[in-house]
């Protein structure tokens, strides 16, 4: 037992999330996604596994795609967190990649669709900004953005999953965004 | 909103936008774990950790010291409830433990992490019994059960064994498919809040009325003092068709602590409390001339289920639907083991029915030297060969024909295990889908108002299946207004109550009593003269007797399927490169979310043949594959380009909108095209599924 956080240990963070500080004293045990989902009221962030293993729970933190799940809060002090929720900014507008879902009828429940929102937001960054995956060829030139073919939106957004189904309507909304 | 939606009398068939879909994407929809109340606590479940006994004591003491902690639940002191006719909601009723992960106790607190700890904290002890949870097929307390899926257990047609002994060819063999999990993305939970003897419950649910109904007889309330909310629903492909122990045991947690409770269960608890498709054990005996033409069908399945309660997971239906054999045996055997509760997952019976008995049909194509295409024309029956009733549509084998024609079958070189591109074999297969056409009785309210909107009422579950927006249609086209002029309400109970989401009946039952709600206020408005009053004017519609009536006509919704994989000789895994469906299901009545439910049920299917395991483990009694590292479903990188067509069918005997269920019949037959590709492949027959890169490579090795 010695080695799990003594209950009751809280410690005070700030973190800005989707624009806004927020203080708050919180649980050790507490990780982002229960922060934001507990404390912040911001439930458009999913709990599907708590584990790491089904994406629903991704956010960006400080401009990369993360489980929140697995994130422990205290250790995000000073961070700046983009939710579902601030993805279209402070506009009425949603954001691009939140109208071509809604176009390409690329969810049916739902439950997943926040979290493949944020990690493609992610991966279009990482894409851009020159990152292989491991579908890109070895001959591409290291360092320019890596062009995104069907293959490489699969391979990239592979840690979100989706039981309805709907993948190959994320890979068309997706593309219409590129 | 799409251009039809100005004009009356279009609206259905209409690619129409999902009605909630923006607060999907913005991340606004509440699930039922996401209803904030003030004051809520969580609580969380202590599943049994042996496969069969009794809790002798539970210590809660070290778990009520924790911080935060304001209650455990024990088999001694939880709320006592009324007999529960669904045996697996008896929770925390008394000390037996049925089977590995049933609960044992609740902890409740103010917060997820201090839950969590206070179920770590709490000590049970056991009375340890010794338990069976070793699945065979000729396990010695197996026995034929009189229902299988609401019909008989067994059918028998002429003499099946005799036409089979004396066929011109035969094909006998055994396929197997294992436990598989519906693992919906949001797991199960529910938020439940009393206010005096008033429950209300926020819950997951594919039928919030049954929910309703079974809370009131539980706690011995009025159906009217009970209020189940369910706008959102994050999937439940079976799971969520029957109310689930969290809603119970968040009910019981609120009235003991005096607070609103979320009980949100943990990915891995789901496989042992929510049921699970059971593993089935299917033999298939097919006899036929050298023309092809069946002579002798024979079907038996076997399959666990607990000593909770009998569910038969009835896979040997299908084989009453199909082909024409004169001689037919259709049977179901179930084993009672001390393991967790089988229940529904997508196409419950039809989708590993139809794994095998269109693999077999394809061991039979192969043995006669036919196309399988061809096989399967040769053996349409002139009426439905279980039950003898005419069909009311049935288009397989059109689909069969336009599939091959879109997918380029005719090029196909039938010959097993020559397609070669590097360490790749490429091959591809075929097999019919079909899946029964459902409805139950529904009411409905329908409304219109006096700035010339309408609102219909109905407690429907929108689990994913766009029910809000198909129902706008229905509405739309029965009233003759622009579809932008309904609006609907759904997922509440004190709405009109209506039947669940399940049995790909959903839209059939809903929109049926939604037609007719609608159909009359039509009328009634005809005949209106002047100004409608301040509140309106207000319908309602009850198809009970109609929705349920016995039919003179066997309605089924057919299809088939088309695959193309490729399968890598080093590591034995398998590709699917494509992925086809062709579908004949009455009318499609909104063309996008027809076609996301199409290839998503097709992606499921794919997983079924390829990825997704999960196994009785007979030393333990539950799953060792209880999170999604170890039950594989899909991920985007295994899904290539799913493509599905429904053709036109015109089919006055099934409802008012003329439509058959879509839910299901996509997974159906998936797994068995993709077998079949396998075969074509490698030459080799693989009956065991998922189809993974062991029993690839083992297979491989072995014939060479």
């Amino acid at each position: 037992m010695t080695s799990e956080p003594r209950p009751g240990h809280h410690s005070e963070i700030t973190l800005r999330v989707n624009g806004k500080p927020h203080t708050l004293r919180v649980d050790h045990r507490r990780v982002l996604l229960d922060l934001l989902r507990e404390d912040l009221d911001l439930t458009g962030s999913k709990k599907g596994c708590d584990h790491g293993q089904c994406g629903a729970c991704t956010v960006l933190v400080d401009g990369r795609r993360l489980n929140s799940c697995l994130l422990l809060a205290v250790t995000l002090d000073g961070s700046e967190i983009t939710t579902v929720e601030g993805l279209g900014g402070d506009g009425e507008e949603p954001h691009p990649l939140q109208r071509a879902f809604l176009d390409r009828d690329a969810f049916q429940c739902g439950y997943c669709t926040p979290g493949q929102l944020c990690s493609a937001v992610g991966m279009l960054a990482e894409a851009a900004a020159g990152h292989p995956s491991h579908v890109t060829g070895p001959e591409t030139p290291a360092g320019p953005p890596v062009p995104l073919d069907r293959t490489e939106i699969r391979e990239r957004m592979s840690g979100n999953l989706c039981r309805c189904g709907a993948y190959p309507r994320i890979v068309d909304a997706i593309e219409d965004v590129i | 909103m799409t251009g039809t939606t100005g004009t009356t009398g279009a609206a259905l068939g209409a690619p129409a936008e999902r009605r909630e879909g923006r607060q999907k994407v913005t991340g606004a929809a509440r699930y039922a774990a996401e209803y904030t109340l003030p004051g809520r606590a969580h609580a969380w479940p202590v599943p049994a950790a042996v496969a069969r006994g009794r809790v002798t004591a539970v210590d809660t003491a070290a778990a009520l010291a924790l911080p935060g902690v304001l209650a455990v639940l024990t088999p001694e002191d939880a709320p006592r409830l009324a007999d529960p006719e669904d045996a697996t909601l008896a929770v925390l009723q008394g000390p037996g433990v049925p089977h590995r992960g049933w609960c044992v106790a609740l902890a409740v607190a103010e917060t997820p992490e201090a839950a969590r700890a206070a179920a770590r904290a709490v000590r049970v002890t056991y009375d340890t019994a010794p338990h069976d949870a070793a699945f065979t097929e000729h396990h010695r307390d197996g026995y034929a059960p009189q229902e299988a899926g609401g019909q008989p257990g067994r059918v028998e047609h002429g003499d099946p064994r005799a036409a089979f002994a004396g066929a011109d060819v035969r094909v006998d063999v055994t396929y197997r498919v294992p436990p598989l999990h519906n693992h919906p993305m949001e797991p199960h939970a529910s938020t439940a809040h009393w206010d005096g003897d008033r429950l209300t419950v926020y819950t997951s649910s594919q039928g919030g009325t049954t929910v309703r109904s079974t809370l009131a007889q539980l706690f011995r309330l009025p159906e009217e003092h009970v209020t189940v909310v369910a706008e959102h629903v994050g999937g439940g492909f079976g799971s969520k068709g029957t109310p689930r122990p969290d809603v119970v045991l968040a009910a019981m947690a609120a009235r003991h602590t005096g607070r609103p409770v979320t009980l949100a269960y943990a990915r891995r608890h789901l496989p042992t409390v929510v049921g699970h498709r059971a593993p089935t054990v299917q033999r298939l005996r097919l006899g036929a001339g050298h023309d092809g033409r069946l002579t002798a069908l024979l079907h038996e399945t076997t399959s666990p289920t607990s000593r909770v309660k009998e569910f038969v997971e009835y896979a040997a239906v299908v084989s009453r639907v199909m082909y024409a054999a004169p001689n037919l045996l259709s049977a179901h055997r179930v084993v009672p083991l001390d393991v967790p509760t089988p229940s529904w997952m997508r196409a419950p019976g039809e989708a590993p029915g139809m794994y095998a008995l269109e693999s077999a049909l394809d061991e039979l194509a192969d043995v006669l030297g036919l196309d399988p295409v061809e096989l399967r024309a040769r053996n349409e029956p002139a009426e439905e060969p279980g039950s003898g009733k005419p069909f009311s549509s049935r288009h397989v084998v059109d689909c069969l024909r336009e599939g091959a024609r879109r997918f380029g079958w005719e090029d196909r070189d039938p010959r097993p295990g020559v397609r070669r591109e590097g360490s790749w074999l490429l091959g591809t297969g075929v097999a019919a889908a079909t899946y029964p056409v459902q409805a139950a009785p529904s009411t409905a309210g329908a409304q219109a108002l006096p700035d010339g909107t309408f609102v219909v009422r109905i407690n429907a579950a929108d689990i994913g299946t766009g029910a809000r927006t198909v129902l706008a249609q229905v509405a739309a086209d029965a009233l003759g207004v622009p579809l932008d002029r309904v609006r609907t309400e759904v997922g509440r109970s004190d709405l009109p109550p209506a039947p669940l989401a399940g049995g790909s009946s959903g839209t059939a039952s809903w929109g049926w009593a939604v037609h007719e709600a609608c159909a009359e206020l039509a009328s009634r408005l005809a005949a209106h003269t002047g100004p409608l009053p301040a509140e309106g004017i207000e319908t309602r519609a009850d198809t009970t007797g109609k929705a349920d009536a016995d039919s003179p006509w066997a309605r089924h919704a057919f299809g088939a399927h088309f695959a193309e994989v490729a399968v890598d000789t080093v590591t034995g895994e398998i590709r699917a490169r494509r992925l086809l469906g062709v579908y004949a299901a009455g009318r499609i009545l909104n063309a996008r979310t027809a076609r996301s439910q199409f290839t998503g049920a097709m992606i499921m299917g794919l997983g079924m043949a390829l990825t997704e395991g999960s196994t009785l483990d007979p030393a333990f009694g539950d799953f060792p594959e209880a999170d999604l590292a170890s039950y594989h479903v899909p991920v985007h990188a295994d899904v290539p380009d799913v493509e599905a067509h429904w053709i036109d069918e015109d089919d006055p005997h099934l409802n008012p909108m003329g439509s058959k269920g879509i839910g299901e019949i996509g997974i159906v037959g998936t797994a068995a095209a993709v077998g079949n590709a396998v075969h074509h492949a490698t030459g080799i027959r693989f009956r065991e599924l998922p189809l993974t890169p062991d029993r690839i490579l083992a297979g491989l090795l072995s014939e060479s």
